[in-house]
């Protein structure tokens, strides 16, 4: 037998590469590099391998080709729209990650052993997080351009182990955030699972495993519409999951609030766009012909997310678990372009996806400013009074929950019109309907916590907001200028989107 | 530059003016919004004599791109209709900044963020009226929404925040209803020549839809209009916010931001959906007759002054959305002095009533008594005013209720009938507490009350004046106004029925 060697085009795969590249050398540095020049050098790698990585990306953007690694790998304009996302939200996420504050000081001590206390009285500092940031930003930009099973599949895995790991290095209440790790574990294998035999079901299917070989044997009609059935249910399982779509939600709240604020942040934004990134792909590619079979639940699926994210989202004290289930809510947004199904409704959710990442890390940024002697305050009955101890931390906040609310001159305005427009566009008069009513209680939640950040008095309890490292402080300016400026003038990111998203088949 | 553009952009220079000046120099801050209101009042006044009244097209027109993928423009123009609307406006506001001039201090916050808000609020106010553009309406209508909120929570008094958030609620309600009218409006648009959100171009989709798809998407708008008017049973906001703010807040609220409702009805509903507006008329009116009515009776009811003046506006937004619905040009034309009227009606009502119920410390009617002999002036303002609310004779109330009768009773004899008992009802509402505050002995606690210093005067002045001078010769605003009202009616395809003796006989 003879065997050919693969042809790939580094080039385009030059990000991903590159990236995956500083994760190894980070791992290097854990291994030989003195314990005290770690963090520098580590945050130093991370963020030049983002930065190299983003160059790349520019040098190629141009480019589409299915080719890019023998056909695993859909390299388009709507892939580098997703990783230029991506790797700006990865880098500003770094910067919050870089604020030590967060994390445990050595991730592998027992919780309250004499370990724990030897090395927190050692000052010392937990640096394996950046090469795991590297290691999931690689399969987060792998995710939205895999155009085969196997490859999503790797691509998946490689996105969430990294995080598993990371949602777990809490330095406060470890026992909760190593529960949240396994739980985030656990729920992610199950999915993972579930993927898998939907894998199974489309080669049964099609006997292909590539997304065009699905599409043509979708259009080809020929193959056992069952396994077709059961194949995109179980892998818009593993999909939906990590989205955080009810009913497969229940991991977000816990593992939003267990984790560390910084890697939270992270998580929910780059997360989310990688994930619908290789959702909205696979629908629009693979099963956008088999429409009528996937489309009604789909519909469904949104509309209960949107719904109970809201609803739910109501009932929370605590700030990391609200903003959890109002992510919730978003993906039910985000899905509503997915059903759309039209280029309208991939322009949308690429716009949606980068407004909604920015926003997401700028309002975690923020909650990473909170806090008392024993590290982040998270309980939003602590949070009242604060914009009368620091108005302008409120007000960016504030700011950063109208967008989330979608109030006209933020970037979640622009987003929500473009995206349910799309949907109604494409006839899904529901999903206009219940996207606008889950808006409106939405809103009450919103607005909640301005009330109590602006109309109640402070209480004395030692809560304060610390003064941001100048990374911190990087992170919450971008992003809240981003926020305000795609509401503003959304015209130039939109035309581009416009011109440049598509995806190649 | 554009008239209009250049009154919206004044005020922001304004707040950013006041925004560099430091907080201890509360009088410079004063000064500087007072100066800047002025200033927009008398661009406001220059527009006003520009303004070509025989001619019922669009006058100050301009359209710049804005979000072209969207067919989104920054476009802004006025008819006699929107003119009236922002004289009335760019008037009240150095009026409300120069009698509320103490009202600034004592608030959560800064006196520097009051008049900064004040003047934000006050470039949306001129820019809801002037956008013929829905997207950009839709945005000055939702983002004013903030600044009244923080304006309410902030600087009022009593149940300040549970008010602002019940205000905002009703309104993000009200306007994500208008939202979804608005995409369905923009994918109609889209199958019909293109999308566009230009008021004209849309005024003539209504031929493509079917009736339901109009009356849903009247609903949308109307709900919203509706709630801000606000017309029975949408209403119970309004009261609470009333009473929570501080008088000038009230007079921007009730004056001016109330109006946009109003407004829109003519706008939008009438224009977009002229087939809806004829399905829903009777039922509207019933709303109408029922909200002068029981905004009526609630009045005479009230024991608190701010609440009473919040339900004489209900009962008097529902005399103006009879006008309106009552689709004669008589009715239109009342409709819109009747606007303009109960702005500076409402806006002597509660400047006096926030004088006497800063000096008295109380704002229970009953606590008042004989103020006439203590504070002659005060109360003859209140006397003057109160007599402008009720309509009499020969003050600029009494024309425009008087035309919206009329105009009412040619096509709907019924509801002018019983909104005649409006009229009734609106003498012992006023008389009551006149009699009670005014007149009589002075009561205890309300002998050493000072009369209006030179400042109030000078604010409260001009406010008589125009409700005096107009009662006698309304002719100037009705020259600008008929042409507007005749212009509307002839494109509903309305003819004004002509009065016989033969009728009712």
């Amino acid at each position: 037998m003879e065997f050919t060697a693969p042809v790939l085009n580094y080039a385009q795969l030059a990000p991903i590469l590159i990236v995956l590249g500083g994760a190894l050398i980070g791992v290097l540095i854990e291994a030989f590099a003195p314990r005290a020049s770690r963090h520098s050098s580590q945050l130093f790698i991370t963020i030049a391998s983002l930065v190299a990585a983003f160059a790349a990306l520019v040098r190629v953007r141009n480019q589409a080709s299915v080719d890019a690694a023998m056909g695993s790998v859909a390299f388009d304009g709507a892939g580098v729209l997703l990783q230029g996302s991506i790797l700006i939200i990865a880098l500003l996420s770094v910067f919050l990650i870089a604020d030590q504050e967060n994390f445990t000081a050595l991730a592998a001590a027992v919780p309250g052993s004499s370990e724990e206390r030897e090395s927190l009285q050692r000052d010392l500092r937990v640096t394996e997080v950046y090469p795991l940031t590297l290691f999931a930003v690689a399969g987060m930009l792998l995710f939205p351009l895999s155009s085969d099973l196997i490859t999503l599949f790797v691509a998946l895995e490689m996105l969430s182990l990294p995080l598993y790991l990371m949602a777990g290095l809490s330095r406060r209440r470890r026992l909760m955030s190593q529960e949240s790790a396994l739980k985030y574990f656990l729920l992610g294998a199950f999915s993972s699972a579930f993927f898998l035999f939907g894998v199974a079901y489309l080669y049964g299917y099609s006997a292909s495993i590539t997304f065009a070989g699905i599409q043509s044997s979708v259009i080809g009609g020929s193959g056992n519409d069952v396994f077709l059935l059961l194949g995109i249910a179980f892998i818009s399982v593993g999909l939906l999951f990590k989205v955080g779509a009810v009913p497969f939600h229940a991991w977000s709240p816990d593992v939003y609030q267990g984790a560390p604020t910084a890697v939270t942040g992270f998580m929910a934004a780059a997360t989310k766009v990688a994930a619908f990134g290789a959702i909205l792909r696979i629908y629009y590619v693979a099963f956008a012909n088999a429409q009528w079979q996937w489309r009604p639940a789909l519909i469904l699926i949104a509309i209960v997310t949107m719904v109970f994210g809201s609803v739910v989202a109501i009932a929370q004290r605590d700030v990391k678990r609200m903003l959890a289930y109002s992510s919730i809510a978003h993906a039910g947004f985000l899905l509503a372009g997915v059903i759309a199904l039209s280029k309208s409704g991939l322009d949308a959710s690429l716009f949606y996806l980068f407004a909604y990442g920015i926003a997401t890390v700028g309002a975690f940024g923020v909650v990473t400013l909170v806090r008392d002697s024993a590290g982040e305050v998270t309980d939003l009955n602590r949070w009242s009074g604060l914009g009368k101890r620091s108005p302008l931390v409120a007000s960016v906040f504030a700011f950063f929950l109208l967008a989330f609310a979608g109030i006209p001159l933020t970037s979640g305005f622009i987003g929500k019109f473009s995206i349910f427009s799309a949907a109604y566009e494409s006839g899904s008069t529901w999903i206009l309907i219940s996207g606008v009513l889950s808006s409106a209680i939405a809103a009450f939640f919103y607005i909640r916590v301005i009330v109590l950040m602006f109309f109640k008095d402070p209480v004395e309890d030692g809560t304060s907001v610390v003064i941001p490292s100048a990374l911190t402080l990087t992170t919450i300016v971008v992003t809240s200028a981003i926020t305000l400026l795609l509401g503003v003038f959304p015209a130039p990111l939109i035309t581009f989107i416009e011109s440049s998203a598509f995806f190649i088949r | 530059m554009n008239a209009l553009t250049s009154m919206m952009l004044l005020p922001l220079l304004g707040s950013l003016l006041i925004a560099v000046i430091p907080n201890d120099q509360v009088l410079r801050i004063k000064q500087a919004a007072l100066g800047t209101t002025l200033l927009i009042a008398i661009s406001g006044v220059m527009a006003w004599f520009k303004f070509d009244a025989g001619n019922t097209s669009l006058q100050f027109v301009q359209i710049s791109q804005w979000i072209p993928s969207f067919g989104i423009n920054y476009a802004v123009g006025v008819d006699g209709l929107a003119l009236v609307l922002i004289l009335m406006s760019v008037l009240l506001a150095p009026i409300v900044v120069l009698a509320g001039w103490n009202e600034s201090e004592g608030g959560r916050w800064s006196v520097k963020v009051f008049y900064i808000l004040i003047l934000v609020l006050e470039t949306m106010m001129i820019g809801v009226f002037a956008a013929t553009d829905i997207f950009l309406f839709y945005v000055f209508f939702e983002a004013m929404l903030i600044p009244v909120y923080f304006l309410i929570g902030g600087f009022g008094s009593g149940e300040r925040a549970a008010a602002a958030v019940k205000f905002l609620l009703y309104s993000l309600f009200g306007g994500l209803l208008m939202l979804a009218s608005i995409i369905g409006l923009y994918v109609i648009a889209g199958k019909h020549g293109g999308h566009t959100f230009d008021v004209g171009q849309l005024s003539e989709l209504h031929k493509f839809m079917s009736p339901t798809t109009q009356n849903l998407l009247f609903l949308g708008f109307f709900i919203a209009f509706a709630i801000k008017a606000p017309v029975w049973p949408l209403h119970t906001w309004l009261p609470d916010a009333a009473a929570a703010a501080t008088p000038g807040t009230s007079v921007l609220l009730l004056g001016v931001l109330d109006k946009v409702g109003t407004f829109g009805m003519i706008r939008f509903c009438l224009a977009l959906f002229p087939d809806a507006s004829k399905t829903f008329t009777p039922i509207i009116l019933v709303l109408a007759v029922i909200s002068i009515v029981y905004g009526a009776f609630l009045a005479i009811g009230a024991r608190d002054i701010k609440r009473l003046i919040a339900y004489t506006s209900i009962s008097h937004f529902g005399f103006i959305t009879m006008g309106i619905f009552a689709m004669t040009s008589q009715g239109h034309s009342g409709a819109t002095l009747y606007m303009f009227n109960h702005g500076f009606s409402t806006a002597a009502l509660f400047l006096v009533a926030g004088w006497m119920i800063s000096r008295r410390g109380s704002s229970t009617i009953s606590d008042f008594g004989g103020l006439q002999r203590v504070t002659p002036v005060m109360a003859w303002s209140f006397f003057i005013a109160g007599m402008s609310s009720l309509a009499l004779p020969g003050l600029s109330s009494f024309v425009s209720e008087f035309l919206v009768l009329v105009g009412t009773y040619t096509r709907y004899p019924v509801a002018a009938v019983i909104a005649t008992f409006g009229i009734v009802l609106a003498a012992l509402y006023i008389l009551i507490p006149v009699q009670k505050a005014l007149h009589g002995p002075t009561t205890p606690g309300n002998e050493n009350l000072t009369d209006l210093n030179l400042r109030e005067k000078i604010a409260i002045a001009p406010v008589i004046a125009v409700i005096v001078a107009l009662g006698f010769y309304p002719a100037p605003l009705l020259n600008v106004i008929n042409p507007a009202s005749a212009h509307v009616i002839a494109s509903q395809g309305f003819t004004d029925p002509v009065p016989s003796e033969s009728a009712g006989k």
